[in-house]
C-alpha cells in the first residue's frame, strides 16, 4: 500500500516538473509553436490536477490529552483485578505503566481512577472493594512519580459492569480499574 | 356495647376505639406464626355494608367496602396463615343488622370457617367514612375483636391496612405489619446503563411513587424509625456521599463533610443518629453521626473493609461484616466500637447483617459455591437457618414485627446478556411462603417501615 502510494506521489511530482517547464518555456515567448508538442502533456494533466497538500497538515498535528490518546497509549486505560482482589499482578502494573508515562507527557492533565467490581458480592462490600482497587491504582501511579493532586478517586462497586454476563469470562472484566481523564 | 379502650392516633388523623373485646382467655384459636407452612386458617372475610346511594369521590360507599375487603384478604392471604374462603360458598340468611351483630355461627361453620369479619361502612356528615369491623370466632361463638375507624376517602387503604393489622394481632398475639411502606431502588435499562431511583410503596405495592429521577445513581435506602425520613446513597455530583430524603418535604441534605465516600447508613432505633462506613484512601471503617449535633465518632480503626453496620433495638450493640479474620464475616461490638467480636463461623462469606427489631435473631446473606442465601443466626452467632437461596439473593430487611424478611434476588445472565431481571421477594422466618413482590419496574435494595404512626 505505501509502496503504491509513493509511486503515485511520484509520477505526480514528475508530471508537475513537466508541466512547469511547460509553463517556463511558454512565458519567455521565444520557443517556436510546433503541431508535435502536446501529446506527452496530454497524458500527464489527469495526475497533477489533484493537490497534495492536506496530507501535510495532518501530520503536523501533536498528540492531544484526550480520553482516546490515553486509551489508545494504555490498552484502553484499565487494569484488571482478581476475584475480591485489590493487588497489582504484573499485568496490571505493564498498564499502568503505560498510564503513567502517558500523564508525564501530559503534565496538564487531571484524571478519576474508577474502581470496579463483578456482580459476585454484596452491594457494600462491593463500594468498599471499589474503593481500594481504585487507590491501589492511585497509589501504584503516585509511585511511577504521578502526582497525587492529579488523581481523584471514585468507587462504584457492581454498580457498572462494561460487560453484560453471568459467568467468570464476564466478571474478569469488570473486576477493574477505568483512569478516566477529567 | 361495652367500650373498653379509647386509642387515639393523632397523627395520622384517626380516632379508632375498641368495643366490645373479649378477654384472650375466651379465644379458641390461635395462629401459631412458627408454623407458616402448616394449614393456613380458614377465614370468611365478608363486604363491609355499606349504602349504594351514598357516593364520594371514586365510587359508591358500598364499592369501598367491597375495596377495603378485597385488600383485607390479599394481605391476610399473603401472610401465609389464613386462607380467605371463597364468598361464593357464603350461606346467605336473616337480616343485614342480625348478621352484623349475631351471625349464624353454624352457616359459618358449615362451610369450614374458623373465622369471620364482617363490618359495615357509612359516610359521615363531615365528609368522613366510619368503618367497623368485628372479628368472630365462628367454633367458640364469640367476638374476637371489635374496632371503629374514622378517615376520608382517599385513607382507605390504610383502614383496611388497620384491619388486617388488628385481625393479624388478635389471631397470632404478634402485631402486625400491614399498615407499612417499603423504600427501594426502582432499576430500568441494560446492566452496563442502569437507571437507579428511589420509589416508595406501600408493603402491598399500592400507593407507588417515584422520589427521584433517575440522574443520580442512588443505592440503599433506609427508614428513620419516625418512617418520614430516608438515608441513602447519592452519586450527585459524581460524588458518593450519605444522605438524608424528608418524605413530608421531598427535601434532600448532605449528611456531613467526610474527606472519603460514606456508605452504607442506616438510622439509629431512636432516630437521633446515623451509622455508616467511610472509604478513606482505600479503607472503611465504621462511623456514627448524631444528627442534631453533626458530631461524628469513630468506631472501627482497622485495615480491613468494615461496613454495613446495623444497630441492635436497645442500641447496645452493633452488627457489622468485616475481612478482617481474611474473609469477609460478621462481627458485633459494643456501639461504643469496644469488644469486637465474630459471630459467622460458616463457610463461605457473611454479609449485611440487619438487627431483627425484635432483637432476638440477625438476618444476613451468605454466599458459599456460587450461591447466595439469605439467613439469620441467633446474636451470638448460634442457630444458623437459611430462608433462601438463589443465583444472588441479597440484601434483607426485617418486617416490623420480625416476622417476615424481605429482600432482592437478581437472576443470572445469559450468553447473550438475557436476563439479569432483579425483584423483591418476601420469605417469612420458617422459611416458607417465599413470594413476589410486584413492581412497576426492576427492584433492589428495600427497607421495610415501621408501623406507621
Amino acid at each position: 500500500m505505501l509502496e503504491k502510494m509513493n509511486s503515485v506521489k511520484y509520477w505526480a511530482l514528475i508530471g508537475s516538473a513537466l508541466l512547469l517547464s511547460a509553463c517556463a518555456n511558454t512565458n519567455t515567448g521565444t520557443v517556436p509553436v510546433t503541431p508535435t508538442e502536446p501529446v506527452a502533456v496530454e497524458t500527464e494533466d489527469p495526475v497533477v490536477a489533484s493537490p497534495p497538500e492536506t496530507v501535510d497538515v495532518e501530520t503536523v498535528m501533536e498528540d492531544p490529552a484526550t480520553q482516546s490518546s490515553l486509551d489508545t497509549a494504555s490498552g484502553n486505560s484499565v487494569a484488571y483485578f482478581g476475584y475480591d482482589r485489590y493487588d497489582l499482578s504484573s499485568d496490571a502494573r505493564a498498564a499502568l505503566q503505560a498510564q503513567a508515562a502517558w500523564l508525564q507527557t501530559h503534565a496538564a492533565v487531571k484524571i478519576t481512577v474508577e474502581g470496579h467490581c463483578d456482580e459476585r458480592g454484596t452491594r457494600e462490600y462491593n463500594l468498599a472493594l471499589g474503593d481500594r482497587r481504585a487507590n491501589s491504582v492511585k497509589n501504584y501511579l503516585v509511585a511511577l512519580g504521578v502526582d497525587p493532586s492529579r488523581i481523584h478517586t471514585v468507587s462504584y462497586g457492581k454498580e457498572r459492569p462494561v460487560v453484560t454476563g453471568s459467568g467468570e469470562a464476564s466478571w474478569s472484566k469488570n473486576r477493574r480499574s477505568y483512569t478516566r481523564v477529567n | 356495647m361495652r367500650l373498653l379502650k379509647i386509642l387515639k392516633l393523632v397523627t395520622a388523623g384517626f380516632a379508632l376505639l375498641t368495643f366490645m373485646a373479649t378477654s384472650p382467655a375466651a379465644a379458641r384459636i390461635v395462629v401459631d406464626v412458627n408454623r407458616g407452612h402448616a394449614d393456613p386458617l380458614p377465614i370468611a372475610i365478608t363486604d363491609l355494608v355499606g349504602s349504594e346511594s351514598d357516593i364520594v369521590s371514586g365510587g359508591s360507599v358500598k364499592n369501598y367496602g367491597q375495596r377495603i375487603a378485597l385488600v383485607i384478604k390479599a394481605n391476610l392471604t399473603r401472610s401465609g396463615l389464613f386462607r380467605s374462603i371463597d364468598p361464593e360458598a357464603f350461606i346467605k340468611s336473616g337480616t343485614i343488622e342480625e348478621n352484623l351483630r349475631n351471625p349464624n355461627f353454624n352457616n359459618w361453620k358449615a362451610i369450614g370457617a374458623h373465622a369471620l369479619m364482617n363490618g359495615s361502612i357509612s359516610l359521615q356528615e363531615d365528609g368522613r367514612l366510619k368503618v367497623e369491623f368485628r372479628l368472630w370466632d365462628v367454633l367458640g361463638t364469640n367476638q374476637m375483636t371489635g374496632l371503629r375507624y374514622f378517615t376520608s376517602p382517599k385513607n382507605w387503604r390504610r383502614i383496611a391496612h388497620l384491619i388486617s393489622d388488628a385481625i393479624y394481632k388478635r389471631m397470632t398475639g404478634e402485631s402486625g405489619y400491614f399498615d407499612t411502606r417499603v423504600v427501594y431502588i426502582s432499576e430500568s435499562g441494560i446492566a452496563t446503563q442502569r437507571v437507579k431511583r428511589l420509589a416508595i410503596m406501600d408493603q402491598d405495592g399500592h400507593n407507588h411513587i417515584f422520589l427521584t429521577n433517575g440522574k443520580n445513581l442512588v443505592l440503599t435506602p433506609r427508614f428513620s424509625p419516625t418512617a418520614q425520613e430516608i438515608t441513602y446513597l447519592s452519586y450527585h455530583n459524581d460524588d458518593p456521599r450519605v444522605y438524608l430524603y424528608n418524605i413530608d418535604s421531598g427535601k434532600q441534605e448532605i449528611l456531613g463533610d467526610f474527606p472519603g465516600m460514606t456508605f452504607a447508613p442506616r438510622f439509629s432505633p431512636d432516630g437521633n443518629k446515623v451509622i455508616m462506613s467511610q472509604a478513606y484512601k482505600g479503607n472503611s471503617d465504621i462511623y456514627v453521626m448524631e444528627l442534631r449535633t453533626r458530631k461524628i465518632q469513630r468506631l472501627t480503626s482497622h485495615t480491613a473493609i468494615d461496613t454495613s453496620p446495623s444497630y441492635s433495638p436497645d442500641s447496645r450493640f452493633v452488627t457489622f461484616n468485616s475481612d478482617r479474620g481474611g474473609s469477609q464475616q460478621i462481627y458485633v461490638m459494643e456501639s461504643s466500637g469496644k469488644n469486637i467480636k465474630r459471630i459467622s463461623f460458616g463457610k463461605g462469606r457473611y454479609s449485611t447483617p440487619v438487627w431483627s427489631p425484635r432483637g432476638d435473631l440477625i438476618a444476613f446473606t451468605r454466599q458459599y459455591k456460587g450461591k447466595f442465601y439469605i439467613g439469620v443466626m441467633r446474636p451470638d452467632g448460634s442457630g444458623e437457618r437459611l430462608l433462601s437461596e438463589s443465583f444472588l439473593d441479597e440484601g434483607p430487611t426485617w418486617s416490623p414485627n420480625g416476622r417476615v424478611i424481605m429482600f432482592f434476588r437478581q437472576q443470572p445472565y445469559d450468553d447473550k446478556g438475557r436476563g439479569g431481571e432483579t425483584q423483591l421477594w418476601t420469605v417469612d422466618l420458617t422459611g416458607y411462603n417465599e413470594r413476589q413482590m410486584i413492581t412497576p419496574l426492576d427492584a433492589s435494595d428495600p427497607a421495610w417501615s415501621p408501623l406507621i404512626r
